[in-house]
């Protein structure tokens, strides 16, 4: 589904992936690790194709397809969609609004999803305007439930949500990636955690740790974390030295 | 009446060359030309000169459905008035000076007919324009619904309206300014007095279609009594060669609202110079002034004044604009004059372009940059309209995305 080789990023002109190579299969959940400014956000904002990340060499194909060159929104109708992390607030566009300008499957279950979610008195609000954590988190996730796209991009999905919520976002991940499938999946998945907590709600087949703009190893991600929470990433530089 | 008559002509003509005190001068000789008279119609359908379509967009229904009354003008003859429902009263300006003679009380006081050399032509000139009355109580459930026609080039079109909102009553406007597709230059001069009556409300929306010829000079001013409520909406998002407008509000009565809201977006080779001013003379008077300007090329200076006469008072001004292309100008021009300490008055005022981390966000939706772009100035110009009936907004909502899917 997504494969990308040797890739090297810059941002204003500074250079911060330093040649990355990632293959994510059809189905699968992949779990990024990595310290703050690693590069981790880089590369999920890269593969969406934001103009600021320049890509100086390497490639990055979905389903078979180059993305060089692609805008942020051809990327998105091909089928990649992000939650982000801090989005912006669009004044004077509500979030209903916000849902049916985005192509994507029918929009009749909306309401119901909305519902679940806990967004029915958020639905007339300006997005992201005084949302909480939580709020701008389940509302990313409305948003990409929508959008329906093959690969999902997810920064750091727990940040700034309280336990109660945590299991509603972790079930809607799992709805989005399809994880209630097995042989007929066609979603997947790059997940950035910091904590690791959402890993206690979604299962991942693979972990990857960037240290300094590379990917340094990658195994079993609930083993990588108990790793990472005892030795710290102080370890994974080291192993990489 | 005669001394008041001669007091008002001799205003006028000592202020037939005043140059308005903002804009530029426009010289009133070089549009000297003589409109034709047109017939009186009892039926909307039967108004031939008028596109349907641009009625449409200016909010006049053809078939009057759900509308209190209609009242259409082409240049400076009245050709349609009608009154639909109960309490309600709608006629010709000169008409109505001639039935009501209670109504010269009200003639000139809410706009000076000395202010300017426009308020003094339509003066001293034929004119005509619309007298709108609201009874004592009376609610009314749907819009008035008014057209200003300009069809005759080279000629100014000269208004004088009068709107008196009685104690008690509710009434919606929705009046429609047009000019004839590619007109050659041609100047309206409309002079607006409202009069909104202890208690009563009055929401009024005015949609501005003009030609890249046209120059307007609109000349309103309105007094607001106790507990009374006042609602402006203004939209203008049609090229106009040259368009100069401050109304001035006066919160007469204690408790008494005002509330301006101007959508504008000027186009390459436009110049909109379009102001509010409320002067809150009473305690517990309330007012809020909010603009939204975006140029695609052209001029907008948004100007704004609050004025806080009286202890007790609190007042909001908001200039926001968006620059979209190169050679645009948004000259934002907030003022807040406070003559008591116990006054609460405050303003905001931003100009900039749209954040590209908000278009990348709709990008990243899956929506095209023309289309994340279009969606942001849409919701930019969206301002929240609080206080309206639910037909009026969804009615506003409508001459919002008309016009914006014609501008944008």
């Amino acid at each position: 589904m997504l494969e990308i080789e040797g890739l090297k990023v810059e941002v204003e002109g500074r250079e911060i992936l330093h040649g990355i190579d990632l293959k994510v299969d059809c189905g699968q959940t992949h779990v990024l690790f990595g310290m703050n400014g690693s590069g981790k956000t880089t590369l999920l904002m890269t593969i969406m194709g934001f103009p600021r990340y320049r890509v100086t060499a390497g490639s990055i194909r979905f389903r078979g397809q180059d993305l060089d060159g692609l805008s942020v929104d051809q990327r998105a109708r091909l089928g990649i969609g992000m939650m982000f992390q801090r989005p912006p607030t669009v004044r004077g566009i509500q979030l209903e609004q916000m849902i049916r300008l985005i192509p994507g499957r029918e929009t009749q279950d909306v309401q119901e999803l909305a519902e679940k979610l806990n967004l029915s008195e958020f639905m007339r609000r300006d997005i992201n305007y005084g949302f909480s954590g939580g709020e701008i988190k389940r509302s990313e996730l409305l948003q990409l439930l929508v959008q329906d796209p093959n690969l999902v991009l997810l920064d750091e999905p727990e940040s700034g949500v309280d336990m109660e919520n945590m299991q509603v976002i972790g079930d809607f991940i799992r709805m989005l990636l399809q994880k209630d499938r097995r042989r007929t999946r066609e979603h997947c998945g790059l997940i950035i955690t910091h904590t690791g907590y959402i890993l206690d709600y979604v299962e991942a087949d693979l972990g990857h740790v960037i240290c300094d703009g590379l990917l340094v190893c990658s195994g079993n991600p609930r083993e990588m974390l108990e790793d990472i929470r005892e030795h710290g990433f102080e370890e994974c530089s080291r192993c990489v030295k | 009446m005669r001394e008041r008559i001669e007091e008002i002509r001799g205003k006028a003509q000592a202020a037939a060359d005043k140059p308005a005190a903002v804009g530029i001068d426009i010289d009133l000789a070089e549009f000297g030309e003589q409109p034709p008279a047109y017939d009186y119609r009892e039926a909307l359908h039967q108004i031939s000169e008028l596109d349907p379509e641009e009625m449409a967009r200016t909010g006049v229904r053809v078939d009057a459905q759900e509308r209190a009354g209609t009242f259409v003008q082409i240049d400076d003859t009245v050709v349609h008035a009608s009154a639909l429902e109960k309490g309600i009263e709608v006629m010709g300006t000169r008409e109505a000076l001639e039935t009501y003679e209670w109504l010269w009380d009200y003639y000139w006081k809410a706009v000076p007919v000395d202010m300017d050399k426009y308020t003094a032509t339509v003066e001293l000139h034929p004119y005509d324009g619309y007298f709108i009355h609201a009874l004592p109580g009376a609610r009314i459930i749907y819009p008035l619904q008014a057209c200003m026609y300009l069809r005759s080039p080279r000629y100014i079109q000269r208004l004088h309206n009068i709107i008196v909102v009685e104690e008690g009553a509710e009434l919606h406007i929705i009046t429609g300014c047009a000019s004839e597709h590619e007109i050659e230059s041609a100047l309206h001069a409309g002079i607006s007095e409202f009069y909104v009556k202890r208690n009563a409300k009055l929401t009024f929306t005015m949609v501005h279609n003009w030609h890249r010829n046209m120059y307007v000079r609109p000349r309103s001013g309105i007094f607001i009594e106790e507990g009374a409520t006042f609602i402006n909406n203004y939209i203008c998002m049609e090229p106009v060669r040259y368009l100069q407008t401050y109304p001035t509000a006066r919160l007469r009565g204690e408790g008494a609202v005002a509330r301006f809201n101007s959508m504008m977006v000027a186009a390459p080779d436009s110049i909109m110079d379009v102001g509010s001013r409320v002067i809150l003379e009473a305690p517990g008077t309330r007012a809020e002034v909010i603009s939204r300007a975006v140029t695609r090329g052209g001029e907008i200076i948004a100007r704004g004044q609050i004025v806080g006469e009286v202890p007790g008072i609190k007042a909001h001004l908001e200039c926001h604009g968006l620059i979209l292309d190169r050679g645009g100008r948004i000259y934002a021009i907030p003022e807040l004059d406070g003559k008591d300490p116990d006054v609460d008055m405050s303003h905001e005022a931003a100009v900039g372009k749209i954040a590209q981390e908000e278009v990348e966000y709709l990008m990243a939706r899956g929506l095209s940059e023309e289309e994340a772009t279009a969606a942001i100035v849409r919701g930019f110009l969206n301002v929240k309209i609080e206080g309206l009936p639910p037909q009026l907004e969804r009615e506003i909502q409508r001459l919002m995305e008309e016009s914006e899917s014609k501008a944008l």
